[in-house]
């Protein structure tokens, strides 16, 4: 507190003779008043909830800052502390609960509430400055001798002092109102709850996969994370790739490798024979990828149909 | 400056606040609103006391801010409570006792 009052000599409540704030709190107030009503402004028409929690911790911080310039420093303290602390951060986390991209409905239930509403609003904001800044106050009194130790101190006096019943009973109201947050936002259990073994027993009795997925890639051969795994009998395990690739299509074709084994296992490599062509490609492609070759090494081989071989192969194993 | 431009501001506050919690439909922004109301009122105050150079003012102000900080807890829960069985954060769909 001494260092605020120390960093505000002259704001800190003081009035001139003539009733009049220092030049400083005039620019304060200046500064900030505009930059509010234009966040409450924003309040008013951001089409976003979070536009308008951010416009209202705005109006609030500076807030703080008025409170300071007007001598209440403790307020201002508690003014940041509890309701841009507390209170704006609970807004926040309920917009974050209920769902922050919702916007407001511009639907009309009731007609023409929104020109009644404005001009509610302006005939209220007409009345209310007009009454209050037209009306004559005694000369201002300022809180040089009320502040007198220090304002936390002085104000300590009057709610310990004069207040304490009061203080008592807000203390009980914010317990009973902590309480009644407990009980509204509770919900009842209405389903078992399902922990670990629960979920195991129930994928045992749906029938699915008991164990983990097999891994994707046929060994020996390629071991790409798009290429299915294949069964014993050649047919391709579609499971055995990641979803993602499967839901993006990059999964590769398995109807050529499925191809291949049942070529092999037709024992059309022995007839076929030679699943190389060159040189070149017994010893790999430029990244020295395994060819299909090795599986049968047989150089001599007579050559066999390049469409649903090699060229293919290499292009899979570039990628 | 006199003090009576803090009061004009606290009374433009009051009615911006007043306006929102008429034309919103959010019940989170409706909310704010009030609490924009509440906060121009604690400037009020604020002002006020400093005028009669009497800490009332600034005590009633507190007095509103846990009052306001208790009232926040409460109705931020009957908002989600709402959500929760309506799925929909907006005024106009709690019209279960209409018809």
């Amino acid at each position: 507190m001494n260092l605020l009052s120390t960093a505000l000599p002259a704001a800190a409540g003081a009035l001139t003779e003539s009733g009049q704030t220092s030049t400083a709190e005039a620019v304060l107030f200046w500064t900030l008043g505009p930059l509010m009503v234009l966040a409450a402004l924003g309040l008013l028409l951001a089409r976003k909830a979070v536009h308008a929690a951010l416009a209202v911790i705005f109006i609030m911080i500076s807030l703080a800052f008025m409170y300071v310039a007007q001598g209440a420093e403790f307020l201002g303290v508690v003014q940041v502390v509890v309701y841009t602390g507390a209170v704006m951060m609970l807004f926040l986390f309920v917009l974050m609960l209920v769902g922050v991209d919702r916007s407001d409905s511009l639907v009309e239930t009731i007609r023409g509430q929104r020109w009644i509403g404005v001009m509610a609003g302006l005939g209220l904001g007409v009345v209310l400055a007009g009454v209050v800044g037209r009306a004559t106050y005694g000369p201002p009194t300022g809180l040089g001798t009320a502040n007198a130790p220090s304002n936390p101190e002085a104000v300590a006096r009057v709610i310990f002092g004069q207040h304490v019943l009061a203080v008592e009973v807000v203390g009980a109201l914010l317990v009973v109102a902590a309480l009644g947050a407990l009980v509204m936002t509770h919900r009842g259990r209405l389903a078992p709850k399902v922990g670990q073994r629960e979920r195991a027993e129930r994928r045992l009795r749906d029938g699915g996969h008991p164990v983990s997925l097999p891994a994707p890639g046929v060994y020996a051969r390629h071991n790409a994370m798009d290429v299915p795994a294949l069964l014993p009998d050649g047919t391709p395990l579609e499971s055995s790739v990641p979803r993602v690739l499967r839901v993006r299509g990059q999964e590769a074709d398995a109807r050529e490798y499925a191809a291949r084994i049942d070529r092999v296992l037709a024992g059309g490599w022995a007839v076929g024979a030679g699943t190389f062509t060159s040189d070149d490609e017994y010893l790999g492609g430029p990244d020295g990828a395994v060819t299909d070759g090795v599986v049968v090494p047989r150089p001599d081989a007579a050559p066999q149909d390049p469409a649903t071989d090699a060229p293919t192969h290499d292009e899979e194993d570039g990628r | 400056m006199s003090l009576t431009h803090y009061l004009v501001l606290a009374a433009i506050l009051f009615a911006i606040g007043a306006t929102t919690v008429l034309l919103r439909r959010n019940a989170i922004i409706v909310f704010m609103g009030v609490e924009l109301m509440l906060n121009s009122t604690n400037l009020l105050l604020v002002t006020f006391s400093r005028m009669h150079g009497n800490l009332s003012g600034q005590v009633l102000a507190f007095f509103v801010m846990v009052v306001a900080a208790a009232e926040v807890v409460v109705g931020l829960a009957i908002i989600v409570t709402i959500f929760r069985t309506r799925r929909s954060a907006s005024v106009d769909d709690v019209n279960l006792l209409k018809s």
